[in-house]
């Protein structure tokens, strides 16, 4: 129950701006909460965040992990769109559906492990080590498709981006799949406690035994394997792959969603479930921007506006402010005060 | 002080204190330096050196205290305004602008104008003039740092003078340089003294002390330990001011003698490597304490990182019960059941944001896997098992450790590796910056453990502790272990000698 507790107070915020934003969105466009369901799968706005999110969503997973180390993946997008062109030219050679799954899985992994290899083994910054990629990669993504939009028309591998498992549509599902297996493996065994530990200190963590390399290696490879997933689904959602926009600028959406779930850019303590809210609320304002027919040459503007105010209350310094005030209160109300560390 | 009383110094401090949460960092220190005198500031590690001179630069407020500068009180509320009062000071690595022009490192914040413009001809003629008294014939126009460390160095004491011109604190300046860059550097600084700045010297090498400074001052632990003129004190009884108690103490012998029976447990032979520390043979039976003395940057530290695989040795061999032994890697010497407690609890030793429980469990955990996990229920009881062991002053074990005091962070990475169960453990300076009451119990604790048969190495500049507990003290100088004692030789007295020696190998 402690446990529950705990989590209730970190993901508070997140799920407190959340429930803002779908409140405005709301009052904006009445018919937001109407979810229909149509050939055995739901429709409806909350549908299309939830389904439009996930592939941010899955990158948010990995980049959790990977900024909880006190590093960085620019990468992601860039390999989404490898991975998706990878799943492209397999179906379309004909290897079958599931080589083809395997194949755009192991490359996601192949080019975490590039990224893992050059951070831990060879001492690079992450912020430059992972930009190689996001540089290479769209270029490595057009060998592959050579130069063109690969399209497909395989049932099985566009079941990954429209179809939909008992009325849900697949990428909620991946994406919520993902994100329960990774927490249940790092929260179950001992890596959550160790990502931390090298994220805060990562000397000390190798001088006590930490093997901080391997582990370093194994957090990009997650995170390659999630831009891989991620992959799939936005290449199977347009039965194609397009190597110069599949996962453009998402690796910053997916970063965002992490700071907004307020995990550390410096590392340490992380929560997952809080980088989904993150990326919820991400696409919550997108769609809520689309659906209130402002001119779209507002919507990065306001999209900014909204996060820096997202952001703004959730530095630490308007936290010590507001904490102030509200221990203040508790104090004259002579009920249970927070203590604020001096 | 034979020199100067009759004068009013130029900088005296009076009763300096500042106080840091759980430590007393500065108790009282006064410090008083001249026109025309360059006094040189001494002490170990967490000595208060640089808790000193951030009190005089403003860049700390002090705690209590007077600070009088030409018998007027002053209160430098930073760096900036220390420098207006004429307090400048220079700092190990240079903080000046490496991609800009020595000229415009020098005038920066000053440069000379005209017609609301830079003058650039003006600023680089003003830098040669400036530089020319430095002895220093340069391309001013040329970037900072297409120059060698030592006339960076220069150029940042010229900047410093320029600006303050009563004052100049040089905190650790040679640490980087070499013979032929000091003797430049202490050139500069003679001139200086000629021209009648005060000079606040920290360094570590006690040859460059005695040749350059007047006066002396040593702290330990916070406090003043004593002012000396340098002409009149020696080198065994400036290193005693620094380590030890007074001579006095030096006959107290130790108690207990080990009986080395048995086979060793670990005997490392031509263990050593290059550039950190020369090849030693040591060996270490099972429930003995051996000390390690030294002066800061003698080789102690890089002792205890070969032996526990953090610096890779690139010579000897290790064997454990006679079989040989791999200490590659930190992963391996904890493998062999080694534990290592840093000297930098804080970038080396504690993870701050992670709880008591999690940092007492962090070793282990490493060890076993992160697959399988321990328990919280074990780890719960683990923590607070130790927590009442060592009498660590937390509310819970759910505390994050770095809001607890400096004794309390070090019994949590003692805690971390018993809980390992290890038969070799080397601790680093473990009663460095601690309070009173939790030092006396890190003392017992290294008594009980190997009374237990735990194998210890304990790295202290308190040679009284060091006197205290060992069974065998290895002294350690130029990266070299000089000498070991056991038995009855070990007294301060001895090991004070032993740390002194060059004065009197000079001769060969």
């Amino acid at each position: 129950m402690t446990g529950f507790k705990l989590l209730l107070r970190r993901i508070l915020p997140q799920l407190i701006t959340l429930a803002l934003v779908v409140g405005l969105i709301s009052i904006m466009f009445p018919g937001f909460f109407e979810i229909s369901l149509a050939n055995g799968r739901l429709y409806g706005s909350p549908v299309d965040i939830f389904n439009r999110g996930a592939p941010v969503a899955l990158l948010a997973i990995g980049m959790t992990l990977v900024i909880a180390t006190g590093g960085i993946d620019l990468s992601v997008g860039a390999v989404m769109a490898i991975c998706g062109a990878v799943a492209a030219w397999g179906i379309t050679e004909g290897y079958g559906l599931l080589p083809t799954l395997l194949m755009a899985l192991a490359a996601g992994l192949a080019c975490g492990l590039w990224n893992g290899l050059l951070v831990a083994f060879l001492g690079i910054q992450p912020i430059v080590a992972t930009l190689i990629l996001m540089v290479a990669g769209r270029g490595i993504a057009q060998l592959i498709t050579e130069g063109a939009i690969l399209t497909f028309n395989h049932e099985g591998m566009i079941f990954f981006g429209s179809g939909s498992l008992l009325t849900v549509p697949t990428p909620i599902i991946i994406a919520i799949l993902t994100g329960a297996l990774v927490t249940l493996i790092v929260r179950r065994s001992a890596l959550g406690m160790l990502i931390e530990a090298i994220g805060i200190n990562f000397r000390a963590s190798t001088l006590a035994g930490v093997n901080t390399r391997v582990l370093l290696v194994a957090v990009y490879m997650t995170s390659g394997l999630c831009a891989a997933l991620a992959g799939i689904i936005a290449a199977a959602d347009i039965r194609g792959a397009d190597a110069n926009n599949a996962g453009l600028w998402l690796e910053l959406d997916a970063i965002l969603a992490v700071v907004i779930g307020g995990t550390s850019l410096l590392g340490g303590r992380f929560s997952l479930i809080a980088s989904l809210i993150g990326a919820l609320i991400i696409q919550a304002v997108n769609t809520g921007i689309l659906l209130s027919g402002f001119p779209p040459e507002f919507n990065l503007i306001i999209k900014a506006v909204i996060i820096l105010i997202i952001l703004v209350l959730q530095s630490p310094r308007v936290r010590t402010v507001l904490a102030f005030l509200s221990t203040a209160r508790a104090d004259a109300a002579g009920q249970e005060k927070k203590v604020v560390e001096p | 002080m034979p020199h100067g009383d009759a004068r009013q110094p130029l900088l005296h401090a009076r009763g300096v204190r500042k106080i840091f949460p759980g430590t007393i960092a500065l108790d009282g220190v006064d410090f008083s330096l001249h026109a025309g005198e360059v006094h040189a500031l001494l002490g170990e590690n967490g000595a208060g050196k640089s808790t000193l001179i951030k009190c005089l630069t403003g860049a700390y407020r002090r705690d209590g205290g007077d600070i009088l500068l030409d018998g007027e009180s002053i209160d430098p509320k930073g760096t900036l305004d220390a420098q207006a009062y004429g307090i400048g000071t220079v700092y190990q690595e240079v903080n000046l602008l490496p991609n800009l022009s020595v000229a415009e490192n020098l005038s920066l914040g000053h440069q000379p104008t005209r017609f609301g413009m830079i003058s650039v001809r003006a600023m680089n003629a003003r830098a040669r003039e400036v530089l020319s008294q430095y002895g220093l014939d340069i391309d001013v126009t040329r970037t900072l740092d297409s120059y060698s460390v030592a006339v960076q160095q220069v150029i940042a004491i010229a900047r410093a003078v320029m600006l303050s011109g009563k004052v100049l604190i040089l905190d650790e300046p040679t640490a980087s340089l070499d013979a032929h860059e000091v003797k430049m550097l202490f050139d500069v600084v003679r001139s200086l003294k000629e021209r009648g700045l005060g000079i606040v010297f920290i360094s570590h090498f006690l040859d460059q002390i005695f040749e350059i400074s007047d006066r002396l001052t040593v702290l330990r632990n916070g406090q003043l330990v004593g002012t000396e003129v340098t002409a009149e004190i020696d080198r065994v009884r400036l290193i005693n001011m620094m380590l030890g108690r007074e001579l006095e103490h030096e006959t107290r012998a130790h108690g207990k003698l080990h009986e080395a029976a048995g086979d060793p447990r670990l005997v490392f032979s031509g263990f050593g490597r290059k550039g950190r520390i020369e090849p030693f043979d040591l060996s270490i039976h099972a429930g003995e304490v051996i000390g390690v003395a030294g002066l800061l940057g003698s080789g102690r530290t890089e002792t205890a990182e070969v032996l526990f695989g953090v610096a890779h040795h690139d010579s000897g061999e290790a064997r454990q019960d006679g079989a040989p032994v791999s200490l590659m890697s930190p992963r391996q010497a904890i493998k062999a059941g080694f534990g290592f407690c840093p000297e930098d609890r804080k970038t080396d030793g504690v993870i701050a944001d992670l709880s008591v429980r999690e940092n007492i469990a962090l070793a282990l955990q490493a060890r076993i896997g992160w697959m399988r996990r321990i328990p919280d229920r074990e780890q719960k009881a683990m923590a607070n098992d130790y927590i009442r062991k060592l009498d660590i002053r937390t509310p819970d074990a759910e505390k994050p450790v770095g809001l607890l005091s400096g004794g309390n962070q070090q019994k949590v990475m003692l805690a971390r590796w018993l809980v390992t169960n290890p038969s070799f453990l080397i601790l680093d300076e473990p009663t460095r910056g601690i309070d009173v009451g939790a030092h006396a119990e890190i003392i017992r604790l290294i008594e009980e453990l190997c009374a237990q048969g735990m194998s210890l190495l304990v790295i202290s500049s308190e040679l009284d502790e060091l006197v205290a507990y060992s069974h065998r003290v290895i002294v350690v100088r130029d990266r070299r272990h000089v000498a070991e004692l056991a038995g009855d030789q070990i007294t301060t007295g001895n090991m004070v000698r032993a740390i002194a020696a060059p004065e009197r190998e000079a001769v060969n």
